[in-house]
């Protein structure tokens, strides 16, 4: 943090509001545990009195996408609960950040099916990923002190960071052997699905 | 006797039937019936054999699969909870014909075994009570346990709208 001692005496520290903000922001995450599979267990782990999450100052899961501002995407993502997950990120008061832990919820894991989402960062913006099958309690902290870090690097008062993110950054919505299945599917006149739940 | 000699008697005793044909499998015997005979058989196993339970419902996509001469196969497996007898009997079906009468006026079990039967392999049952999809979202067209279905699936997985920060 950028401070510095006033020469006039101890009781006054200057800062920026920035910093300041970032500070408060960042020893407070209150995550919102979004635990679909067996990463949720090391998750409950990592809160718990061994790993003792609340060390660094997040230990106050929430069950309701209106008090919490870091989502930890703990599992594997299917189909049906895909529109659940935007929904509770939509729910989330802003300022807030996305962990995406587990090989699962980063990339879709040893699923490969035609179920299972291949990545969250498809559809909702990311910020720290965790890799693993499944990560060690260990690795979520260090990915929580990391969102730490940066949050007081990039953060600002009023969130002018998420103005350039505006639209997650993972890879594009439908690969390239998914498209040529798609075509397969409709081949006289091929078009990328629109928004379409009747497939 | 071997096992199926004796399910043969005890049943051709009851209903006979020709085209019923058997075959067993390290001490599991295994009935096979024509759709048409099916409903009659699994009441006279439930009245008449003591065949009060049934566990699982479920179908086999049989193409490609060496030596089948059909496309689908649905499964029954039966167990007599006095006895502890089991017994699996199977239909064979065809496209475009593939119903079957639903198993539910028989064994209530059969409600959300049949629906995934169909959910996975588009089986009908006929005269289900509420015969839509267990697993998948309803919207889903496609049978995905079947094997011309590609394993990754046809774009369904992908197919939402991508969230940004403006909506929120
Ligand atoms: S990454 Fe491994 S542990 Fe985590 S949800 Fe997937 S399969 Fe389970």
């Amino acid at each position: 943090m950028a401070t510095q001692m006033n020469p006039t005496g101890d009781n006054v520290i200057w800062t920026r509001l920035d910093a300041a903000a970032n500070w408060a922001r960042k020893n407070s995450l209150w995550p919102m545990p979004f635990a679909t599979a067996c990463c949720g267990i090391e998750l409950m782990a990592a809160s718990a009195s061994r790993h003792d999450l609340s060390r660094f100052g997040s230990e106050v899961m929430r069950f309701t996408p209106r008090q919490c501002d870091l989502m930890i995407v703990a599992g594997r993502v299917v189909m049906k609960m895909l529109p659940v997950l935007q929904r509770i990120w939509l729910q989330m008061p802003e300022p807030k950040w996305c962990i995406s832990m587990g090989a699962c919820a980063c990339s879709g894991g040893v699923f490969d099916t035609y179920a299972v989402v291949q990545g969250i960062d498809r559809f909702i913006p990311v910020d720290v990923y965790i890799p693993g099958c499944p990560p060690r309690p260990e690795q979520l902290i260090r990915a929580v002190l990391d969102l730490q870090e940066k949050i007081q690097q990039t953060g600002t008062v009023y969130g002018k960071e998420f103005a350039s993110r505006t639209s997650p950054e993972g890879p594009p919505r439908f690969d390239r052997d998914e498209i040529e299945r798609i075509r397969d599917r409709q081949p006289k006149k091929f078009q990328l699905p629109i928004y379409n739940p009747r497939h | 006797m071997t096992l199926i000699a004796k399910w043969q008697e005890r049943l051709d005793a009851l209903m006979p039937d020709d085209s019923r044909r058997w075959s067993e499998f390290r001490a599991q015997c295994r009935l096979i019936v024509s759709s048409d005979r099916l409903a009659a058989t699994m009441s006279t196993l439930r009245d008449k054999c003591g065949m009060d339970m049934l566990i699982d419902v479920t179908a086999i996509d049989l193409l490609e699969y060496q030596g089948a001469r059909d496309r689908f196969e649905v499964v029954y497996c039966l167990l007599n909870t006095e006895s502890g007898e089991r017994l699996t009997v199977s239909v064979y079906l065809n496209e475009p014909e593939l119903t079957v009468p639903s198993m539910y006026s028989l064994w209530k079990s059969a409600d959300w075994l049949e629906r995934e039967a169909y959910d996975m392999f588009g089986i009908r049952f006929e005269n289900h009570p509420n015969l839509k999809r267990l697993l998948l979202p309803e919207q889903f067209a496609s049978y995905p346990l079947r094997k011309d279905y590609p394993m990754q699936g046809r774009g369904e997985r992908h197919n939402f709208p991508v969230v940004t920060r403006a909506q929120s």
